[in-house]
């Protein structure tokens, strides 16, 4: 692999020549009419403003500007809708404003920032029938701090405003910051729930920069590793959507169901979530035969289990009665605002990593969707995706050799390389963006999870419903806190 | 009458302690001792209380008004004894009432503390009881109607189950379905509200009295389980035969209440939730049934068809 580009996931990217900025623009809304849409848009140290554009089985295009003059360029959110979280982004970081933004307000408050919580900017309404009701960032039980502001009328959201960035660590800057190739445990704790899919992520780009590759052998227990975390997951969410309509045989089968899955993980490599498994290079822990079989056979029963729950779970009227009709998002709107994953695929947008941009040598995969976009879709969906992840994992079992743990070694980052990984993980698109200066040291990392995006639709699927189903429809969005701080 | 104090003070306590452990065992976990409601209940009197700076007097001492509301009613009724502790013709109105007081003072306190979230559980709760009060006055007129002018005790007492009249048996499983789903509203049970949630926006009786700390919440606790009791003696009382023994009484007494927090426990195990949207629409079902009673009575005191 010597040559400079890649034209598959994990892509490698030259830096192309800086288009003027009109130039910029009029390709991005080019691409954007021949069904591309934004894997990335930002602006780097070096002051200039990169837009990557992917579209399923293409290579995606890497477009690049300066700074505008006057900090100010004419919004693309306008006319693509897609980009209006960038945007945000991207005013909060450089103070370069989109001009005609629709909803221009900080997104996160990175460190540094002069903006006070107190002036941040609520829509409100000065109606004396509605009432706002706030929820957080302090929330009961265990969860991340995030701030949810409801503006009601009576028991009916009319509008809900979901302020987040309480969780913002910096991570872009310290996944930047010394050798690229010890950054396995921070990649691994972007998400902690996604510790594998942001791993995996983390160790294609940087195996692409190094200009290595994991061998062939280490492709299947990796993929294997993702497939395993999204059956656990799946299986928490659908365990903790049961809980919230107090379906009490739903909560218990499916949270014990994961304690059998992510245990399998813990026998693999001493992790419930995956943790340390992978390396950048290849694994930390192998699949010998007596593995293989226990996982198999593990596996085999979950899935019968699994089968009877799903059953029980989504026949009984009372269940169907929550979870129909309720948080709906309709297929448009998932694409114009560039969500992905579980949440589009409900919406029946043909979206998925595994399916658009693979990186491994897969044979044909077909994403499963559904149509209607309610809660009772992500919920069916998930048991869907963990039938067919299932049947996945038991067929590379059936032919994986005595895998021993194993890794190239990686040489120093290869300078002046764009690199873009993409990895599908349980709850969407992750995208790890990588740049190396001439040194081959980072310049910059940009970590796009799917919560960025899918924030929003969360709002937008609430709309008038009941203000007590909104935990339910959050639950069904499932969406990461930390994820989208960073 | 210190049977009933004792009872009084014991089984209500107790019988969120069955609901409890019933849940646990269907979802096959081993679950919290019988006792523990009232372990946390008297770990809650020693703590100290915390009030929210918004919040005024009402909320201060709306929970022990409450309790001694509902505590003054189940003097009303008997608990394990032939007779009720007090007792005269048309008591009835006065214990519905005693309720009634019970609850508005919660609905004050949950205001008081300007929350938008006690507010909203608040109106939820009063939208619920709009319904279910015509209910309760209509089984207990209709009772009334059919037995005389009697202490509230004895209208059920007097209604022993008599299984060779078809009439009687469907006034009976009818008044104790009606007070059945009754006891799941006030108690803020499932499928009406989850006890069990943490969310706030979902929940109805728990997020009224989130502000409340210590030996109020204490109390506040005990008051609602003792609400409950109220509704599950009344409906075993319907199975206690006149002339039966004081022990005899007793024990049906237990057997009905303990079995109802079963059935409770049961119900909770394998029903979702109803959206809160629809509540309004379910919590009308007691009031028909009530009406069916009415109807039954007359017909079962004109001697059927």
């Amino acid at each position: 692999m010597d040559h400079d580009t890649q034209q598959r996931n994990p892509f490698i990217f030259t830096f192309p020549e800086p288009l003027p900025l009109t130039e910029f623009i009029s390709r991005i809304s080019e691409l954007s009419s021949s069904g591309y849409s934004p894997l990335g848009f930002f602006g780097t140290p070096e002051r200039e403003i990169l837009c990557l554009m992917g579209k399923a089985q293409h290579v995606p295009i890497l477009l690049r500007t300066a700074f505008p003059a006057g900090h100010c360029y004419p919004s693309l959110s306008v006319t693509i809708p897609a980009f209006h979280i960038f945007e945000r982004e991207l005013w909060e970081e450089h103070g370069i404003t989109p001009e005609g933004h629709p909803w221009l307000k900080p997104l996160r408050y990175p460190a540094g920032s002069p903006t006070k919580m107190e002036s941040y900017p609520f829509f409100s309404s000065p109606s004396q029938a509605l009432h706002e009701v706030g929820v957080g960032p302090v929330h009961a039980g265990v969860i991340e701090p995030g701030h949810f502001r409801f503006i009601c009328q009576g028991e009916s959201i009319q509008h809900l405003e979901i302020q987040l960035g309480y969780q913002h660590r910096g991570l872009a800057k310290l996944m930047a910051n010394g050798d690229l190739r010890s950054k396995i445990n921070l990649s691994e704790a972007i998400a902690g729930d996604s510790a594998i899919g942001h791993g995996l992520a983390y160790c294609i780009a940087t195996e692409a920069l190094c200009g290595a590759e994991a061998g062939s052998a280490l492709k299947t227990p990796r993929r294997l590793a993702l497939e395993l975390e999204r059956i656990a997951m799946h299986l928490a969410d659908l365990s903790a959507l049961a809980g919230d309509i107090a379906y009490l045989s739903g909560q218990n089968f499916f949270a014990a169901l994961r304690t059998t899955i992510i245990n399998s993980s813990l026998a693999i490599c001493g992790s419930r979530f995956g943790k340390r498994w992978l390396c950048p290079g290849g694994i930390n822990y192998g699949l010998n035969k007596e593995q293989n079989k226990t996982l198999r056979t593990t596996l085999l029963t979950a899935e019968k289990q699994i089968e009877l729950s799903a059953k029980a779970m989504f026949s009984s009227s009372g269940v169907l009665n929550r979870f129909d009709s309720t948080g709906c998002i309709s297929r448009k709107t998932a694409q114009e605002l560039n969500m992905t994953g579980i949440t589009a695929k409900a919406a029946g947008l043909q979206v998925d990593v595994r399916a658009d941009f693979p990186a491994f040598e897969e044979g044909i995969f077909q994403a499963e969707i559904l149509a209607s976009g309610d809660v009772y879709a992500r919920a069916y969906l998930r048991y869907k995706e963990i039938r067919q992840s299932l049947q996945m994992i038991d067929f590379w079992l059936s032919t994986l050799p005595d895998v021993k743990a194993a890794a190239v070694p990686l040489a120093k980052p290869r300078p002046n390389l764009l690199a873009l990984s993409l990895v599908e993980g349980w709850r969407g698109r992750i995208a790890h963006i990588v740049k190396t200066d001439q040194k081959g040291n980072t310049e910059f990392y940009r970590i796009i999870d799917p919560s960025l995006h899918n924030w929003f639709a969360l709002a937008l699927a609430v709309r008038n419903e009941g203000i007590s189903d909104f935990p339910l429809c959050n639950k069904s969005f499932d969406l990461s806190y930390c994820g989208h701080d960073l | 009458m210190i049977l009933n104090l004792f009872f009084m003070l014991v089984i209500p306590l107790l019988f969120v302690g069955i609901i409890n452990k019933t849940k646990a065992i269907w979802a096959g976990r081993k679950g919290p001792s019988l006792l523990q409601p009232l372990f946390t209940f008297l770990k809650l009197l020693h703590k100290q209380e915390i009030h929210s700076l918004s919040s005024g007097h009402i909320f201060r001492w709306a929970p022990s008004l409450a309790l001694t509301a509902v505590f003054f009613a189940a003097l009303f009724v008997p608990f394990g004894s032939r007779q009720a502790c007090f007792g005269f013709k048309g008591d009835f109105f006065l214990v519905m009432s005693l309720l009634a007081l019970a609850k508005a003072v919660l609905v004050l306190a949950a205001m008081d503390t300007g929350s938008s979230f006690e507010g909203m559980g608040a109106s939820r709760e009063i939208s619920f009881t709009a319904f279910l009060e015509p209910a309760f006055l209509l089984i207990i007129g209709s009772l009334a109607y059919a037995g005389g002018l009697e202490r509230i005790g004895q209208l059920f007492y007097r209604h022993t189950v008599n299984i060779y009249n078809e009439w009687s048996v469907i006034i009976a499983v009818m008044t104790a379905l009606a007070l059945f789903i009754m006891l799941l509203v006030e108690g803020a049970r499932v499928p009406f509200d989850d006890p069990a949630t943490h969310l706030e926006l979902t929940m109805i009786h728990e997020v009224m009295v989130l502000d409340t700390s210590g030996p109020n919440l204490a109390l506040v606790h005990y008051a609602s389980a003792l609400k409950m009791q109220i509704y599950a003696s009344l409906i075993s009382y319907f199975l206690i035969p006149e002339g039966m023994g004081t022990l005899g009484i007793t024990l049906v007494f237990l057997l009905g209440s303990f079995s109802l927090a079963v059935l409770a426990g049961l119900v909770e195990s394998l029903m979702p939730r109803f959206r809160i949207s629809r509540n309004l629409e379910l919590v009308i079902i007691p009031l028909s049934v009530a009406l069916l009673v009415l109807a039954a009575l007359i017909v079962h005191n004109m001697g059927g068809f």
